[in-house]
């Protein structure tokens, strides 16, 4: 019999790198490049992190890296959509600021991308967020989890020429060599694949927010699409206590650079119980779990059953010959231009060109980025059209973020001064009024009606 | 509670529509150097379709002085 389909929002936060050079020589440091990308931000807004009306998050993180949160999206093709949105956003703020330094004599071209290691050693991510009901605690949805993000790289990885003690290295993920840990509450000291920092911008008694930062981030559409669609999954799975034999891992840190470190997927990853299997079939395991899941309880979810189909094609694809791939999966077409490009110019792996080929494919640009131009040239296959992400640049999907985006595209067209969180509507003024949003999952609320009614009606 | 229609957004049905992500249609684009038919829709083509064009956009990239930009790209970590 079929069940009911738990609803879910899913947010994806993008931590961008920025640079200013001129003849590829930095000409403007970045802490101040980024400054000045929010100078317009803040003269609106009046701070470095501000709500859009789209219902995004739009902020200057620690270290310098601009970064946007999407609002919260109804699926995983929404917040594909979102992300490019995000892009084009921080790509137009690095055009203004382009501008705005070389009106000051500052000349340099502001780049900005959407990859997650510099060349030093550092790392910042691309986190996914999924709503979670709270039932009991967190561990035994992350243990039955981290398998799955530990081997998903092998279709979701974003790839990257590694440089290791003994010479440079093709591998699948970027963040793998950046994970210390399975599970914790820190950041950036100790880099954990699932953060249980413990912030569901939701009401605290329901809900929980999987903070899921062990991702790479992905230009491939298809890529987010199925890296988000797929966990998604399992998490429904878990939730509702369906069947799934658990591989537990020897050592989620070890697996997951082993993993990355195997181009075929049959980097084998170490079982508590001593098995070694292979990533691909430790995908396969929880793909077999998920379709007998759908089956029995969801066989009416047209949608679910795409995601599994496409999550088979890409298994048994990669399986076969990852090449197939080369128009759909990250690593895969970064390692075919990569190749490409050494074999005209005779380069080795390690290569300054073959590093900058592999940070430029992350370029967020829509029109001059190679990315974008890959997509437009037919090269690689998209999933979603530019109508829908200019659309999503200014309209938010129709979860809680539509409160938010109704609220502040209200309070601009009145002149009202108001401020607002994930789950804060505050209007400010002699007499202060909030509207506490703490299901995410709604988007009609009378209350909000008759704050935004109330705005319009009493002067400012 | 209200109740969410299944035409959430644009994306609501699930279904994933390719632009020019039909396997098996990979002909190549009538003038070899864009994948963009009349109609502007995009014509699906093999990655390393006419090689050299497509080093001629990798080329558009790359900055001359690719040793130096990549020595200089410091970011600070972040999450």
């Amino acid at each position: 019999m079929a069940a009911e389909v738990r609803e879910r929002v899913i947010g994806l936060e993008t931590e961008y790198g920025i640079s200013c050079t001129l003849d590829g020589r930095r000409s403007v440091p970045t802490e101040d490049v980024a400054r000045r990308m929010f100078r317009d931000v803040i003269a609106w807004g009046r701070s470095s992190n501000v709500f859009l009306e789209n219902g995004a998050r739009l902020y200057l993180d620690v270290g310098s890296h601009p970064e946007y949160a999407t609002p919260e999206c109804a699926d995983a093709l929404e917040a594909v959509v979102h992300e490019r949105a995000g892009d084009h956003i921080v790509a137009d703020l690095a055009a203004r600021t382009e501008a705005s330094l070389a009106e000051d004599g500052l000349r340099g071209r502001v780049r900005v991308f959407r990859n997650n290691t510099d060349f030093s050693g550092n790392s910042y991510g691309s986190h996914e967020n999924y709503l979670v009901e709270r039932r009991g605690p967190l561990q035994p949805l992350v243990d039955a989890l981290l398998p799955f993000l530990v081997t998903r790289q092998v279709f979701a990885g974003a790839g990257k020429v590694l440089r290791t003690a003994r010479g440079a290295v093709y591998v699948l993920s970027q963040r793998a060599e950046h994970i210390w840990e399975g599970v914790s509450s820190a950041t950036t000291r100790s880099r954990p694949v699932v953060n249980s920092r413990d912030e569901p911008h939701a009401d605290i008694d329901r809900f929980r927010r999987l903070h899921v930062i062990v991702g790479d981030s992905n230009m491939s559409d298809l890529a987010t699409w199925l890296r988000v669609a797929t966990c998604e999954l399992v998490i429904r799975l878990v939730e509702e206590g369906g069947d799934l034999d658990v591989p537990a891992l020897d050592s989620p840190t070890r697996a997951i650079r082993e993993v990355s470190r195997d181009l075929s997927g049959r980097g084998a990853v170490r079982l508590r119980d001593g098995r070694d299997v292979p990533a691909l079939e430790v995908q396969a395991h929880y793909l077999a779990a998920v379709e007998r899941f759908l089956a029995e309880r969801h066989s009416d979810d047209a949608a679910a059953a795409h995601v599994v189909t496409e999550w088979r094609r890409v298994l048994e694809a990669l399986d076969r010959d990852p090449r197939a791939l080369e128009r759909e999966l990250d690593w895969v077409a970064k390692l075919r231009l990569i190749e490409a490009l050494q074999e005209r110019d005779g380069l080795a792996l390690d290569d300054a060109r073959v590093a900058m080929l592999d940070l430029a494919y992350h370029e967020v640009a829509p029109v001059t980025g190679l990315h974008p131009r890959l997509v437009r040239s037919g090269r690689m296959m998209s999933l979603v059209d530019e109508a829908a992400v200019d659309r999503a640049m200014a309209e938010p999907p129709r979860t809680r973020a539509a409160l938010r985006g109704r609220f502040l595209r209200a309070a601009r067209a009145a002149g009202r001064d108001v401020t607002v969180d994930w789950v804060h509507l505050k209007l400010n003024g002699e007499v202060q009024r909030t509207v506490m949003c703490k299901d995410p999952l709604i988007w009609e609320d009378e209350r909000v009606d008759r704050l935004i009614e109330e705005m319009v009606a009493t002067p400012v | 509670m209200v109740a969410r229609t299944p035409e959430v957004g644009m994306s609501g049905s699930g279904q994933v529509q390719g632009r020019g992500s039909e396997r098996g249609e990979e002909q190549d684009a009538p003038d070899g150097s864009s994948g963009a038919d009349a109609a502007g829709t995009v014509v699906a083509r093999p990655l390393l379709d006419d090689v050299d064009g497509l080093l001629d956009e990798i080329d558009a990239v790359l900055e001359d002085n690719a040793e130096e930009f990549v020595r200089g790209y410091v970011q600070k970590g972040g999450q």
